[in-house]
């Protein structure tokens, strides 16, 4: 599990994250969203190590990252927006760096590369932007280790890959792994993330999973006004209204619909999932 | 996968998994992929088909052998059948008035 408590950080006088608490559960699949500059890529570097915080504390499994231990840097594993096109074939890369993780598995390594349909074969500095993308997150999922940061991860993925990615960390993700994805791609991450957490400066205006959120908002697409709306937005064919679920019946969940909602009743809606049923 | 109605995305689960069962490709005792190849299947989120799978079984659809997989109740078909007849009757029906009368239809006009 992971425990946030109260964690500051500022590069220099610019203070990024501030007094943030938050609990991950594990086997669950997090989307991190947030406005640009929040501090997800911040959060996700404290969490993996790469940082020390300012204040506050960060519990992985008992560990503090930023000792980074090797007993805890094996079971984790992050993936950066940007990556590095090494001049090494991408079976190479996976021997070679696979052993740092214990339980890294080279047979699921090249099927995820099946399934993204690149060739572990190719040089990985002779590979486009994409190809070398799809080559770290095969490595990430391969890695099977406890906790995954990914950031960004659908960035560059052509229309295909998209589909795959979703289906690869569907199919390739352990019962106990705990992965944490940034993204601003919404609609790539759909059906795949849940629950989601929606950063704000300085703030966490929501954690929750998707069939909490169904619980208390509904999400209507019917077309006919409703007098308390949240939020609404016109769509082909309609629109899409939010409101306070007061009927029970559980709808579908439009993240971006969400977020808008979320960013537009800040304190409404902290005030709503503060209240946890039992 | 594509699911583009307004229900939520594990209820479109268990329509999918009670249509096939009416239509015969899935038969009882049959078995049904594991939570995480279905999930890989359709891009959906594990623990999401995990719920879809726990209505299921609730309902008496499917059942779980333990560490072996889910599979086709003997008697699913009865149970889908009620259950999509009643919610015919109780959601689609009232729905398919509103608009013939909208439309000054009558039920002589259609069957």
């Amino acid at each position: 599990m992971i425990s946030i408590e109260n964690i500051s950080f500022s590069y220099g006088k610019n203070t990024v994250l501030k007094d943030i608490t938050m609990q991950l559960e594990e086997g669950r699949i997090y989307g991190l969203l947030g406005e640009n500059g929040v501090g997800k890529t911040t959060l996700l570097t404290l969490l993996c190590g790469l940082k020390k915080v300012k204040a506050g504390k960060i519990d992985i499994d008992g560990y503090d990252p930023f000792e980074r231990k090797p007993s805890f840097l094996s079971m984790e594993y992050f993936l950066g927006d940007e990556v590095a096109a090494i001049p090494m074939k991408a079976s190479d890369y996976a021997r070679n760096y696979g052993r740092f993780w214990e339980k890294f598995d080279s047979g699921k390594f090249a099927e995820l590369m099946d399934i993204f349909e690149t060739d572990c074969s190719q040089k990985m500095n002779r590979m486009s932007f994409g190809q070398l993308k799809k080559t770290y997150i095969s490595f990430a999922l391969a890695c099977n280790c406890r906790y995954l940061f990914m950031d960004e991860p659908t960035n560059g993925l052509d229309i295909p890959s998209k589909s795959q990615f979703r289906k690869a960390v569907s199919r390739y993700t352990a019962d106990d792994t705990t992965l944490l994805i940034s993204t601003h791609q919404v609609r790539d991450l759909e059906n795949i993330i849940d629950p989601i957490i929606i950063l704000d400066r300085q703030d966490v205006l929501l954690n929750a999973g998707v069939s909490e959120i169904a619980e208390k908002l509904t999400f209507d697409y019917s077309g006919e006004r409703h007098a308390d709306a949240l939020y609404s937005e016109l769509i082909p064919g309609g629109s899409i209204q939010v409101y306070v679920n007061t009927s029970g019946e559980e709808s579908k969940v439009n993240i971006e619909a969400l977020f808008n909602t979320v960013h537009r009743h800040k304190e409404l809606i902290k005030g709503l999932f503060s209240r946890k049923e039992q | 996968m594509e699911f583009d109605s307004n229900r939520p995305i594990y209820l479109q689960i268990c329509d999918s998994v009670c249509d096939r069962i009416l239509g015969g490709e899935l038969q009882p005792g049959g078995r049904i992929p594991s939570v995480r190849d279905y999930g890989g299947e359709i891009g959906v989120n594990p623990n999401t088909v995990m719920r879809s799978y726990e209505k299921l079984t609730d309902a008496g659809i499917i059942f779980n052998k333990r560490g072996i997989g889910y599979f086709i109740a003997d008697n699913a078909r009865e149970i889908v059948l009620e259950k999509q007849r009643e919610a015919f009757i109780r959601n689609e029906v009232p729905q398919i008035l509103k608009k013939m009368s909208l439309l000054g239809l009558s039920p002589e006009d259609i069957f």
